[in-house]
């Protein structure tokens, strides 16, 4: 093995750090003021209703757990398929994939009718749910890779452990990833969901948007703290990202072809991919375009430094408006109770149901992305998680 | 789950006999409920599986008053009567639909409930088991442990289920419901338990329809298995095969 000479060191609290920590902190502040109005006056106060019944916050709360997995990837890459040049950002990685999933999870909690109630949560399981199943992915993913965080953290460890955890937790967040997608994929009731192509599709969204977020947050960690880091591991990266960029636009596009082939589906594709108003317009602008093939563009025809953080910023766009398109969609899309009938009379049936967020979903979401962010910097300025130097020089002369 | 319902039932039974009244002073009232162990034990048969069959064509489309003593019988739609609530975050245990075919342009009118499917999404995938089926088949939701994760509500294919979107007053003694957690018709179990028919099936009968038959689908010499096999019947979202225990006919 060839000479470790990748530095760790914690992050220095520079008057950034202070300023990025300061924002943040307001953000959690507004969450929680929002969180306890929601809390008092129930959900009457948000935007979501009887028929919209996952909102804003789940569209939040469901990029930031699909993004924690994707996030350890980058571990992923080093240890599993040992490629050295994501070695040195492996244990940045990790602790980003917990922070993310934690910021996620805050906000489902959060969102809870009864988040007083999270304890029955823990000991009342009906395991024929894949709720219940995802409680357990979840809370499994943060210990397997904290005890993977810490391998890797050891030194004097031989590798093969390091190896052999890493291997455990890629294949764990595989099946997280996959009991997230089937949230929907097994909902039989609803045209828009009801889709094996669900589980694979968000592990595919799970690549993309986690090496995006990863690329951003270590970015502004490390210009936080001046530490280089090179163009031609960006360009790297960047590539990879167009490859998962490309990805999720296929497993997209083989979902709306298979579902636009049975004629019960045709009216839940004709409605997203054309008369769906709001949802047309994120999936075909943001999502496809935007979140797309402009990074795609990007990444494979002008590869760049400023290439790579543009695709990323892009790719999380357009990420959240793909799962957006997905929850809200799949709601405002009316459910099919009375096939052959129209209905003239009764309780929005047969319509888009409309949604509008209020603010208070909106904050309590932020928090939760606020949440992931100050974890993960706190866990930098206290852990050796960040290298001091991840520019090409350097990494090349570890060989 | 049912189990747990059940204990947690006869342990509130054991601890009184029948259900009796004490005024304390003036506007306190103290209310206990229960019944003899007998009656304890005879509750949720799993002998039975309680079922309703709805005649489209006795149904009346300017009638509503199955949804009406759903409302009295349950105490829910008062948020709405008050103005403060959004319709769509009110809650609707029971509705009326009025249909026209596609083809040939008929009219009918019919109510839509909970459909106590023998195999629930909404208890597949509840993750605390909250969402519940009874022995006898009823659904419903367990208060004591819906956290109010409206998994449940995503899940069913009939809009049945509602979420309590804010506090709730002059609560019904029938049907205890809590700001937070999911909702829906659930038979009038109660009633059931006492030997008594569902209040949307008896209101049905008194406005001179009696478009809404109630019985033991289990029981071949039960009207409503009767009725079953004389007549051509159908389960909503039939192709989802969750052989569901509410059905129509002449829709």
């Amino acid at each position: 093995m060839a000479l470790e000479q990748t530095i760790y060191r914690e992050l220095k609290a520079t008057a950034g750090v202070w300023q990025a920590a300061a924002l943040l902190g307001a953000f959690l502040v507004a969450a929680g003021g929002a969180w306890f109005y929601m809390e008092h006056h129930g959900h009457a106060v948000t935007g979501m209703n009887n028929q919209i019944v996952w909102g804003l916050p789940h569209v939040f709360a469901i990029f930031l757990i699909v993004a924690a997995s994707g996030a350890l990837n980058v571990a992923s890459i080093a240890s599993v398929f040992g490629n050295k040049h994501y070695k040195p950002m492996g244990r940045f990685s990790s602790l980003l994939a917990i922070t993310l999933l934690v910021g996620g999870l805050a906000i489902v909690v959060l969102d809870l009718g009864r988040a007083d109630r999270l304890i029955v949560a823990m000991t009342s399981y009906n395991f024929k749910s894949i709720f219940a199943w995802n409680i357990l992915l979840y809370n499994g993913f943060i210990a397997i890779v904290a005890v993977y965080l810490v391998l890797q953290m050891m030194r004097r460890l031989d590798y093969k452990w390091v190896k052999l955890a890493g291997l455990i937790a890629f294949l764990w967040r595989l099946a997280l990833t996959t009991g997230t997608g089937s949230i929907f994929g097994w909902l039989v009731a609803r045209p828009g969901y009801d889709a094996a192509i669900m589980a694979p599709l968000f592990v595919m969204m799970s690549f993309a948007f986690g090496l995006a977020v990863f690329i951003l947050v270590l970015l502004t960690l490390l210009r936080l703290n001046d530490r280089p880091i090179g163009d031609e591991l960006l360009m790297r990266m960047g590539r990879l990202l167009g490859i998962f960029a490309a990805a999720v636009l296929y497993f997209t596009a083989v979902q709306y072809l298979t579902a636009s082939y049975a004629a019960e589906h045709r009216d839940m594709v004709r409605f997203i991919l054309v008369e769906g108003g709001i949802y047309t317009l994120l999936f075909w602008g943001v999502q496809v375009v935007l979140g797309g093939l402009v990074p795609m563009a990007l990444v494979f025809l002008n590869p760049s430094r400023s290439s790579t953080l543009l695709a990323s910023i892009l790719v999380v766009i357009g990420g959240f408006a793909q799962v957006y398109v997905i929850v809200i969609g799949g709601q405002a899309f009316p459910l099919q109770i009375f096939p052959g009938y129209e209905v003239i009379e009764g309780f929005h049936e047969g319509i888009v149901n409309p949604y509008t967020p209020s603010i208070w979903e909106l904050m309590l979401g932020l928090g939760g992305v606020a949440l992931a962010l100050f974890a993960a910097g706190l866990g930098a300025k206290i852990l050796r998680v960040l290298p001091t130097n991840l520019s090409d020089a350097n990494l090349a002369a570890k060989g | 789950m049912t189990n747990r319902a059940e204990m947690t039932r006869r342990d509130i039974l054991k601890s009184g006999a029948a259900a009796s009244t004490v005024t304390l002073g003036p506007g306190v009232t103290l209310m206990a409920f229960g019944g003899t162990p007998a009656e304890a034990s005879s509750r949720a048969d799993a002998g039975k599986r309680w079922g309703l069959l709805i005649d489209a064509s006795k149904c009346s489309a300017d009638c509503s008053d199955c949804v009406t003593a759903c409302k009295v019988e349950n105490g829910w739609g008062q948020d709405m009567e008050h103005g403060h609530i959004d319709p769509e975050q009110a809650p609707e245990w029971i509705r009326k639909v009025t249909l026209r075919d596609k083809e040939t342009g008929r009219e009918v009118s019919a109510p839509v409930m909970c459909q106590h499917c023998e195999d629930p999404p909404c208890v597949d995938v509840c993750p605390t088991g909250a969402s519940m089926k009874r022995i006898d088949g009823i659904v419903q939701v367990d208060k004591h442990i819906c956290i109010g994760c409206r998994y449940c509500m995503m899940a069913c294919p009939f809009k049945a289920r509602s979420f309590v979107h804010e506090a709730v007053t002059d609560q019904s003694v029938n049907a205890p419901r809590g700001k937070g957690t999911v909702e829906s018709c659930n038979l009038c179990a109660p009633r059931i338990d006492s030997g008594r028919i569902p209040a949307c099936v008896e209101a049905c009968e008194k406005a001179g329809h009696s478009a809404i038959l109630f019985g033991d689908l289990k029981d071949p010499d039960s009207p409503i298995s009767k009725a079953l096999r004389d007549y051509d019947t159908v389960a909503l979202r039939s192709d989802l095969e969750l052989n569901a225990g509410v059905r129509y006919t002449n829709l």
